[in-house]
């Protein structure tokens, strides 16, 4: 499951720490183990200009958001929901589902995180906070 | 105490796990393994004896209420209460919201119930270290009544804080538990009850990791109520205990209501039978309150107090091996002084599901969370934490693949070089 990506990943973070401005920010948390993030968006138009976030997590949290940033900043909204999907269902996929890398660059090394469904949700937890903070950026403007 | 026989009653544990290792279960305190002998209480019992208890004249009938009823014996007499100061609730939670409906019932239900009641300017008092098993369910009664939650804190070491607060006149009820799920803290229950009888209020005693593991006697204690659950103690899920001093019982209004707790039914009203019956709404759990039966004859056999020096050893051996890991930090007390067989700790640099993640790849099951005692994380200013947990089946060398599966997770991410910082962060 700790693929070399994820360690690199949970070692040196890509885009942590909170940033201003921002367009929305999502809170999520993890009730089975306590283990939060809080995610900023910044849009540019229709692009994703800014990920930013701080965690308290697990070294898949911690990772997952990192190449989380890296698969999203600088796509427009569309794209990355279609990253996003792509992402989620890899992660609840159980290790049936055969991850495309042209979508998910970084993000295949997740796929083994599917065979331990204890942890699919500290995969998904900033996924889901990017999700959220997309929509409350969109409904606000 | 023989282990290795004990063990062989145990089938589950003769299982690999994780590519072929053997499994060191050290989850204990989330939910035991059964032996032999409880599978087969259960299976004669569906085999032999399976009717609708409380219910019907036919044989099976009264062989089904037999059994349960004498299960029900058999569990009062192991915590020294009376059978009708027994009831059978789906587990220890159940037991705990069934005392605070009943309370808040209370309010409304008029005659010798009002006694009960509560209102604004009344106090619930718990303890910081709770399960949120003895937590939320007094939060609910106090948004329901208007009384206040207080509660005492905890000390730096894992201690309940007795001069954190003061009880008053107007605390109704103060509930605590026997022995905490994450810290092992065994509390000072006897200082507990006496300061709430000070003052007239009401206790209630969560025992699930007490009752389990060591000798206990809620007549001695002295507390009113008390709640366990089977499953912790070699026993069944679906079936725990509400203890309650029969005079409270028989005061109190029901919770859940329905078929078997009813003493006289008219389309205008009903009337309730005595306690346990009254709390025992519908067909109840059988087979799980047999099998129960059953743990608790297994568990008398062995004896409560060598079980409980098996697992004062294994925790002694638990701490002091832990103890050698460097940065790693017991959570709650690192004596045996007044403390059970729930270790709790963290280790520097190593979010607590990455320490789990690579003791499970070892074939170690321990528990990593917050255990349900979300507060209590927070008091100590930690998101999680890894806990091993002892029954009577753990061994010295478990403990030992526990400290050595530490070791490999320091080694696993690099910490164990003296480099603390590529563990868990906030931001970046």
């Amino acid at each position: 499951m700790y693929q070399e990506i994820i360690l690199d990943h949970y070692r040196t973070p890509h885009g942590a720490g909170l940033r201003e401005p921002f367009d929305a920010e999502s809170f999520q948390i993890n009730p089975t183990c306590g283990d939060e993030i809080t995610l900023r968006v910044r849009l540019d138009g229709d692009t994703v200009a800014d990920v930013s976030y701080e965690t308290l997590g697990c070294s898949i949290s911690q990772a997952s958001a990192s190449v989380l940033t890296d698969l999203v900043v600088g796509k427009s909204t569309q794209d990355c929901l279609t990253v996003l999907r792509a992402f989620q269902e890899m992660a609840q996929g159980r290790g049936q589902v055969e991850p495309n890398e042209d979508v998910l660059g970084d993000g295949v090394a997740f796929a083994g995180v599917a065979r331990y469904p204890a942890r699919v949700k500290c995969a998904l937890l900033g996924w889901m906070a990017f999700k959220d903070a997309l929509v409350k950026s969109e409904g606000g403007s | 105490m023989d282990v290795t026989k004990i063990r062989a009653d145990f089938p589950i544990l003769s299982r690999t796990v994780r590519d072929g290792k053997p499994l060191v279960y050290l989850d204990s305190g989330a939910t035991s393994q059964r032996p032999r002998q409880v599978l087969d209480a259960e299976r004669a019992f569906l085999e032999q004896h399976n009717a609708a208890v409380h219910r019907g004249a036919h044989q099976l009938a009264e062989e089904a209420t037999d059994a349960y009823e004498s299960a029900r014996a058999r569990i009062a007499a192991f915590v020294g209460v009376r059978p009708d100061e027994v009831v059978f609730t789906k587990n220890a939670t159940e037991g705990v919201n069934l005392v605070a409906y009943a309370f808040s019932n209370a309010t409304t239900f008029g005659g010798d119930a009002s006694r009960f009641a509560l209102g604004p300017g009344d106090e619930i008092v718990i303890t910081e270290l709770e399960h949120h098993a003895n937590l939320v369910p007094w939060q609910e009664l106090c948004r329901r009544t208007g009384a206040a939650l207080r509660w005492y804190s905890v000390t730096d070491d894992g201690r309940v804080d007795l001069d954190s607060i003061a009880l008053t006149e107007r605390t109704k009820i103060v509930a605590f538990a026997h022995q905490s799920n994450v810290l092992g803290t065994v509390l000072p229950i006897a200082e507990l009850v006496a300061r709430a009888r000070a003052v007239g209020a009401l206790t209630l005693l969560d025992a699930c990791q007490s009752v389990p593991h060591m000798p206990v006697h809620f007549g001695d204690l002295g507390v009113d109520f008390a709640v366990f659950s089977g499953h912790k103690m070699l026993g069944p899920s679906g079936v725990g205990v509400l203890y309650g001093r029969s005079e409270l019982l028989a005061a109190m209004p029901p919770f859940l209501t329905g078929g078997s707790m009813i003493e006289m039914v008219r389309m205008e009203g009903t009337t309730y039978a005595p306690p346990p019956q009254k709390f025992e709404a519908g067909v109840p759990m059988t087979s799980q309150a047999v099998g129960l039966g059953a743990a608790v004859d297994y568990l008398t056999d062995i004896g409560m107090d060598a079980l409980h020096e098996h697992e004062l050893e294994l925790t002694e051996r638990a701490l002091e091996g832990l103890a050698a890991v460097p940065g790693v930090r017991i959570i709650g007390p690192t004596t045996l002084e007044s403390r059970g067989g729930a270790v709790a700790f963290v280790v520097d640099g190593i979010h607590a599901h990455d320490v789990g993640q690579v003791l499970d790849d070892h074939g170690v099951a321990v528990r990593v969370g917050h255990h349900c005692a979300w507060p209590l994380h927070r008091r100590f200013g930690i998101a999680a934490t890894v806990r091993a947990s002892f029954h009577v089946y753990s061994t010295p060398d478990e403990v030992d693949a526990l400290v050595d599966g530490v070791r490999a997770a320091r080694e696993f991410f690099g910490v164990a070089s003296g480099d603390g910082s590529r563990g868990t962060r906030r931001g970046g």
